[in-house]
């Protein structure tokens, strides 16, 4: 696995072509700081017009927020820049990056890793460890071990739709903002209790993309509470292994992709 | 015979195109890019590979370097199935896709260089020397220049560079003189011709630019709506369409009857008939002849002779009215 130096060479090549931006990147850096501080203060508004959402209080809501944001932090930061992959097809950049002896996906991540998010994920872990101290959590050491676990397990979740949906490039050029909804969207949609969503909208995002398992199962393992909607308490503490399905199963769609790139050019 | 690095045979790539009809309905089309080359290329060749725009000489390539799946066909480079096989592949050969960068925007070149060297696993030593005879003979004297502030000939020297910093045993060069001025282009045609001379890398170019041509390849392939329509060298391509030589005459009178010698017709004529282009097959009736023939006829005030030019034969090549006829090999 001599290949890991490399990419390790190629992430700190592009640490330090940031460098050569520094007023920009500090501007980027506090800005991207400030968007997690704004939702929070959305749910906080909303909890003052009501005392529960989906049968959840505001501080437990706060703990599912707390974990979605980590996660997509991590997520976005790691895997999000493969959101630019549609412009490398288009440009046939990835050509480039095919005649080089590397894993394409791995020189793609390592091509643009978006360090000036990497201070969202300062200021959800904040969010989350506060959320975490007011909310009623009885932290024995399994629930401090998934409290370490569920935002990994999360941002692999996120990181696999970040590259399932991108792989759409391949076959669509023009897909624009289609991944947007569901990478985003799934931000969004994680950070509040699935009870508050209609049945189809539920099935297809909570269980269907697996975005249940990013906030809202650990938190109930967490709050030791039972589902509302009634799945047995072993499902709140099995995001680990949804994730690793969740990649395993985006590596396949990407490589059916990268194939399928190869045979028509696009 | 185990020496071709390049070898293809019946080599074909489709592409489906769907086109859309009326409203909603789509009609599903397939279009032949590359329809069945045979091409074998020897180590340290250097060839020219052309064709006009859409001729299908970067699906070749892209097919070549394992970026794209032949549709059909048998194909090896460096005896490697090139998209099986790619990541070894791509040890092996070297690419400059004219316009596309394999440098990092944003770092000092030779960051570049030194980020090669670990992707290619370069031995530190062998990546010195090589990169001291890149810079020797490339000049590259802005190794400490980011590479967006590079103008474009500096830029396309830098990447001829890290396209063969690894040594690799075969270089797919893409246009690399496109867009560059004549000094740019003359330095990296005196690269290019020291590469070949040296002999220990093969190199396919493909090129617009016909001064590359007649300076740099021995053996040219020539294709056309898929398909090789020439493999040989230069003035075997002029044999073969029939190029001609010029002669221009300059008369104090038109002529009063018409030239009649093999191989000899007139071109174009002035308005007033007094200035003749005749073309002519050396092979046929020598030069000498006909200027005999016109100061019989009349007045003959000057005479002008130009050899045939590569872009005549190529302008021809593509016009697609030469293909193969007899007319030169007659």
């Amino acid at each position: 696995m001599g290949d890991i130096s490399i990419y390790a060479r190629l992430l700190w090549a592009q640490v330090r072509s940031y460098t050569a931006y520094r007023g920009s990147f500090a501007i980027d850096l506090a800005a991207n700081a400030l968007a997690p501080l704004l939702d929070v203060a959305t749910i906080i508004v909303l909890f003052q017009v009501t005392p529960d959402i989906g049968g959840f209080r505001a501080d437990e809501v706060l703990v599912m927020f707390g974990l979605a944001a980590l996660s997509f932090a991590l997520a976005d930061v790691a895997v999000g820049q493969i959101e630019k992959l549609r412009l490398y097809v288009r440009t046939g950049q990835l050509d480039a990056a095919l005649v080089r002896p590397l894993s394409v996906l791995g020189q793609l991540l390592c091509a643009d890793l978006p360090l000036r998010k990497v201070s969202r994920i300062g200021v959800a872990f904040v969010i989350l460890a506060i959320a975490v101290s007011r909310a009623p959590i009885e932290l024995t050491p399994a629930r401090l071990a998934l409290l370490a676990v569920a935002p990994v397990a999360g941002a692999v979740l996120f990181g696999a739709i970040f590259v399932a949906t991108a792989t759409v490039a391949f076959w669509w050029i023009d897909s624009g903002e289609f991944a947007n909804a569901f990478t985003y969207g799934g931000r969004d949609f994680t950070s509040f209790p699935v009870t508050v969503y209609g049945p189809a909208f539920r099935y297809l995002f909570a269980y269907g993309l697996g975005f249940a398992f990013v906030a809202y199962y650990p938190t109930l393992a967490l709050l030791g509470r039972p589902d509302p909607l009634g799945a047995p308490a072993l499902v709140a503490w099995s995001s680990p292994a949804v994730a690793v399905l969740a990649a395993l199963l985006a590596g396949a769609i990407w490589r059916f992709g990268v194939r399928r790139y190869r045979s028509t050019g696009s | 015979m185990t020496s071709a690095v390049i070898e293809a045979r019946g080599l074909r790539r489709d592409f489906v195109v769907r086109r859309r009809v009326g409203r909603f309905r789509r009609q599903r089309s397939v279009v032949t890019a590359v329809d069945g080359i045979d091409l074998r290329i020897e180590a340290g060749e250097l060839v020219g590979y052309l064709g006009p725009n859409g001729a299908g000489k970067s699906t070749t390539i892209k097919m070549l370097t394992g970026v794209l799946r032949p549709t059909a066909g048998y194909l090896r480079v460096c005896g490697l199935e090139p998209v099986r096989q790619r990541r070894q592949l791509a040890r092996r050969i070297g690419v400059v896709f004219g316009q596309r960068s394999q440098l990092w925007w944003d770092l000092p070149l030779r960051d570049s260089f030194e980020l090669a060297r670990h992707i290619w696993r370069v031995p530190p030593a062998d990546h010195a020397a090589r990169l001291a005879r890149f810079t020797r003979e490339l000049d590259l004297s802005f190794l400490d220049t980011p590479v967006r502030q590079l103008s474009l000939g500096q830029r396309m020297r830098a990447e001829l560079t890290i396209a063969l910093l690894h040594g690799p045993q075969v270089v797919f060069l893409d246009e690399p003189t496109i867009g560059l001025d004549v000094l740019s282009k003359q330095a990296v045609r005196a690269f290019l011709t020291e590469l070949r001379d040296r002999g220990d890398t093969t190199v396919v170019l493909t090129t617009h630019d016909l001064a590359d041509i007649e300076r740099l390849c021995r053996r040219l392939v020539v294709i056309d709506h898929g398909r090789v329509v020439h493999d040989g060298t230069l003035e075997s391509l002029h044999a073969r369409y029939g190029s001609r030589r010029m002669v221009v005459a300059t008369l104090a009178e038109p002529l009063t009857e018409p030239v009649r010698l093999p191989g000899v017709d007139l071109v174009q004529s002035s308005p007033d008939g007094r200035v003749l282009t005749f073309g002519l097959d050396g092979r046929r009736t020598p030069a000498g002849h006909l200027v005999a023939t016109l100061a019989a006829l009349g007045s003959l005030r000057d005479i002008a002779v130009t050899e045939p030019t590569i872009e005549d034969v190529v302008a021809r090549l593509y016009a697609g009215d030469a293909g193969g006829s007899s007319t030169g090999q007659s």
